[in-house]
């Protein structure tokens, strides 16, 4: 019955954009026949933002509160991102202590958005309460972030030089509580999460992701570390202050939701232990240098791609400058592309149809990733 | 599957007796934090509507807008930012780049209102709650620099060298600097507003930062004809209220200038690339004086079709700013590259032409306007004791006639009392013949009429600057002079006026000097003007009253730079010329 879509032995649904268990403004074409899908269609166009053209109509500095949309739980790894291409191109020489506030502010958003879609992992199977708490450590490390830049979730904080404003007086001690609060917190989140007996029901087995699709898809991040690949850009392509800090690549070999909820458990830890260490090591010395006239501020001509490692995997920008005041081209290459097009359509084949979102909530698919330009 | 896993999950209903984490708004709020990104407040008295907050904001939520209780005046464009709340996304870039750091951002962002239109408004003007609130995000441009920077400094000779010879102390900009300094303009257009003569200086220092010289030049000669003497000695205005120049240095204009007209061998040849005079109208103006007015209206003039006569009693042009104007700021060696593009406009220039009483009513006869810009030629009298003596000298007169050619004596010990231009050039000329100078002034070094770079540099080679010294006489003694003076004290002029020096007590000092220069300013000389003219002028404080387009009320005569009331310096009295032109253009065709 695979991939049969013949209108007397299956039924079609047409699964989003509006349904709360849609990873966002996205849907799926589905055709079932009983409880099982027998073929999946992703369909994106729901968000008509196009970013990368945006981008392009906007002088270099204007883009750098422009990028952090592109993704809400995460705005950083586009600031990030976008600095480190514009910082190359520009032949900007980022202050230390900088880079090391830098990989702070990523580590923070990272755990915020792995808090987040782990609760949320539960929440898809109706443990609403695990979403609820999920959701609310992350808003102690937005409050962080508040104290931080002044916005909870658009930070425009990383900047093309270095970063906005130093930290803010007892910023330390500010994390520090907040890192107690939640590694306080978090075993209660575990008894209703990995230690439920319904959670697992729902998720070990569920979702498989076979390890040879790794590199046929070029799955990355959680979605790949789940199924026993040690791919983490931190680590393979240390970017900022990651060369200097002491941690192992999170991997578990589940290969299924619960293995993929498992990593983003241990990466919450990871996280924790990776800003204490940061804080501790945390250079002295300038945030920032300074930045031509932003309005005449021109990019030599050049092309350049830089990657950081997001909470989903790899995250790339490529940005081309033709020595204008605006960018010529730049794309935003996102995992999502691959782990809600790609993969999930060969997923929920065969897949129950109870567990589609499930399915995309483990991928932690995010649809402006697939469709920003499109 | 393990037993715990049942039991686990409904551990979790412990939490129900915990202090919930949910803020129970409204019996109790959550405050931004010190650094929140709310809504914007203004200091409207600091900003001056320069717009940068408009031109750098990405989602178009700024337009500069007009307020009641302000007006535009120089260096203020009279506009605020307004901002629409349907627009804005808070990212603060418009706080960071604030010229001035007027703006800021508060930590209130709740703000319920069932009036949508009123999501738009102008912080500062339109009052709202957190106006006085300190919270919120404010600029702090120490570091960033995004709201102000450093100039690029302008390399000059070492003091101890320039003080050997005449020889020009600015050195000039290489193209890549004068690139990276003409790049910090931020095109608000602020300074055209405060430059007399209102060139278009954004303009040209985007020609400038792009490279495009001819263009900048061009630009220059639009509303300025001097711009080599402007590129050396001007007062720029412009640079005083330069947006940049309020959290870091005012962009270089002057320097700028000067760079583009050094680089070009002839000025001419560039203007005749796409520039023809009007066809010749038959009207014909006579100009007395080839000083900055003069040369400015007569160029004008010429491109407008008129036969355009200049008379000078000396036997060059430039005036007294050509002549009394030392070496080492305004080298002679640009007279020739400016003389150039007047003589190839066609201006007609009479030399040793004096022009006496009875010629002016011939003049005025023979020619369809006659525009006066005789300046200033004597210097003013000081009344003290032993003004008389021998070796007591008038630092003007000095000035004009080229000390550094060094056929004048200076003296070995020399005493310059006055603290304007002509004070500190006649310092530094003296320095430069290798006399010890001390410069006198009444008043504190702060109101020094004198421009503040100059005063720097006279420090810097070495002259001996006394502030608060009232003269109170000059006597003669074996070795030379005498100056006695007394110390003052400043009293505040109740009527809101510059501080008055009072003498401080009865003890009086003396300075042994072999000269004494006396710079305390130029008067005018209108002997030349007839009766039956200067009778109808209105002359006041030995200059002639005139309306805003330069005319003294009496028919076809006008007249402007020094000899009119203004500033005195050579911007104004380039702005007087082209403003005479326009009008008797204007009056010209009307009539």
């Amino acid at each position: 019955m695979n991939g049969s879509t013949d209108p007397l032995k299956t039924t079609p649904l047409f699964f989003g954009p509006q349904h709360p268990g849609v990873t966002g403004n996205m849907s799926v074409e589905m055709w079932f026949d009983g409880d099982e899908i027998t073929r999946a269609i992703t369909h994106v166009g729901y968000l008509h933002r196009g970013f990368e053209k945006l981008m392009e109509r906007r002088l270099w500095i204007q883009n750098f509160p422009l990028v952090c949309r592109i993704c809400v739980p995460e705005s950083d790894i586009n600031e990030e991102c976008y600095a480190l291409a514009v910082e190359k191109l520009d032949g900007i020489e980022v202050p230390e202590r900088a880079r090391w506030i830098r990989t702070l502010v990523l580590e923070l958003a990272r755990l915020g958005v792995n808090l987040m879609s782990f609760g949320g992992q539960a929440g898809t199977i109706g443990l609403g309460t695990g979403a609820m708490w999920g959701i609310t450590f992350r808003d102690f490390v937005l409050d962080l972030f508040e104290e931080l830049s002044g916005g909870r979730i658009y930070h425009v904080y990383v900047q093309p030089g270095g970063v906005r404003r130093d930290l803010p007086e007892g910023f330390k001690k500010s994390v520090l509580s907040v890192l107690d609060k939640i590694g306080e917190r978090l075993p209660e989140l575990d008894r209703l999460t990995l230690n439920n007996a319904v959670f697992k029901q729902r998720t070990v087995g569920v979702g498989i992701v076979k390890p040879e699709w790794i590199d046929e898809m070029g799955l990355v991040g959680p979605v790949a570390r789940g199924s026993g690949s040690r791919r983490d850009v931190r680590k393979d392509a240390p970017y900022e202050a990651y060369g200097e800090l002491d941690f192992e690549v999170v991997t578990e070999d589940g290969c299924d939701i619960y293995s993929r909820a498992l990593v983003r458990r241990r990466e919450i830890d990871l996280s924790m232990n990776l800003i204490r260490q940061i804080l501790d090591l945390m250079p002295g010395g300038p945030i920032a240098v300074p930045l031509p006239n932003l309005t005449e501020w021109r990019i030599p001509p050049g092309e350049i791609y830089t990657r950081v490692e997001s909470s989903r995997g790899e995250y790339g920008y490529y940005v081309v400058s033709d020595g204008s005041l605006r960018p010529r081209r730049i794309h935003v290459r996102g995992p999502s592309y691959v782990h809600a097009v790609t993969l999930l359509e060969r997923m929920l084949v065969g897949a129950n149809i109870a567990d589609v979102s499930n399915i995309m909530v483990s991928l932690t698919t995010c649809p402006p990733e697939i469709e920003r330009s499109r | 599957m393990k037993f715990t896993d049942i039991v686990s999950p409904f551990l979790a209903w412990s939490r129900a007796a915990k202090k919930a984490d949910t803020i129970p708004y409204p019996k109790k709020s959550n405050p931004g934090s010190d650094r929140y990104r709310g809504f914007h407040r203004n200091d409207l008295d600091k900003c001056i509507g320069c717009g940068r907050c408009e031109e750098i904001c990405q989602n178009l939520a700024i337009s500069m807008v007009e307020v009641k209780d302000s007006q535009p005046i120089k260096g203020d464009s009279g506009l605020r930012p307004s901002v629409d709340y349907g627009r804005c996304c808070w990212c603060a870039l418009c706080v960071d780049v604030c010229s001035t750091g007027s703006l800021s951002l508060s930590n209130s962002y709740s703000w319920p209102t069932d009036n949508a239109d009123a999501c738009a408004f102008i912080p500062g003007s339109d009052e709202k709650a957190w106006d006085d609130s300190k919270k919120g995000y404010c600029q702090d441009n120490s570091i960033l620099q995004w709201a102000g920077s450093p100039r690029v400094e302008m390399p000059v000779a070492e003091p101890d060298e320039r003080i050997k010879s005449f020889e020009e102390v600015v050195r000039g900009y290489s193209p890549e600097q004068a690139a990276a300094e003409a790049g910090r303009c931020i095109q608000c257009g602020l300074c055209v507003t405060a430059c007399p003569a209102n060139m278009h200086i954004p303009e040209y220092l985007r020609a400038i930062a792009n490279g495009d010289y001819s263009h900048a030049v061009k630009l220059f000669f639009d509303n300025n004809p001097l711009p080599e003497m402007c590129g050396k000695v001007c007062t720029r205005e412009c640079e005083s209220v330069c947006a940049m120049g309020y959290q870091g240095e005012a962009i270089a204009i002057r320097w700028l200038k000067r760079f583009a007209c050094e680089w070009f061998e002839s000025l001419s040849d560039v203007l005749a690339v796409d520039e023809k005079p009007l066809e010749p109208n038959g009207r014909r103006v006579a100009i007395v004086g080839t000083g900055p007015a003069g040369l400015s209206a007569a160029y004008y003039l010429t491109r407008m079709g008129f036969e355009t006569h200049v008379f000078e009693k000396d036997g060059e042009g430039g005036g007294v700013a050509q002549s009394a104007i030392p070496e080492y700021r305004l080298p002679s060696g640009g007279y020739e590259k400016q003389m150039d593009v007047f003589r190839k406009a066609g201006v007609k220039f009479h030399y040793n032409a004096e022009v006496c009483c009875d010629d002016i009513l011939k003049i005025s006869d023979d020619y369809d306007a006659v525009f006066i810009a005789a300046g200033l030629q004597r210097s003013s009298e000081f009344t003290i004791p032993g003004v008389d003596l021998q070796g007591v000298e008038h630092a003007f007169y000095f000035l004009m006639n080229h000390p550094e050619d060094g056929s004048i004596e200076a003296g070995r010990r020399v005493l310059v009392v006055g603290g304007g231009n002509v004070a500190i050039d006649t310092a530094r000329s003296c320095k430069r013949l290798g006399a010890e100078v001390v410069i006198s002034y009444r008043r504190r070094i702060e109101d020094m009429p004198a421009d503040d770079e100059e005063i720097q540099e006279a420090v810097e080679e070495g002259i001996d600057l006394r502030p608060q010294n009232i003269p109170i006489r000059i006597e003669e003694t074996d070795s030379g002079l005498l100056y006695i003076y007394a110390e003052a004290l400043m009293i505040d002029d109740p009527a809101g006026g510059r501080p008055k020096p009072v003498r401080k007590d009865d003890i009086e000092h003396g300075i042994e000097v072999d000269k004494v220069f006396l710079a305390i300013g130029q008067s005018s000389d209108l002997s030349f003007l007839p009766d039956e003219i200067s009778d109808n002028l209105n002359i006041k404080w030995g200059r002639i009253q005139v309306d805003e387009h330069q005319y003294t009320g009496v028919k076809n005569i006008y007249a402007g730079g020094d000899i009119t009331p203004g500033a005195g310096d050579v911007i104004t009295a380039i702005a007087d010329g082209m403003r005479a032109a326009k009008a008797i253009a204007e009056s010209c065709r009307t009539e």
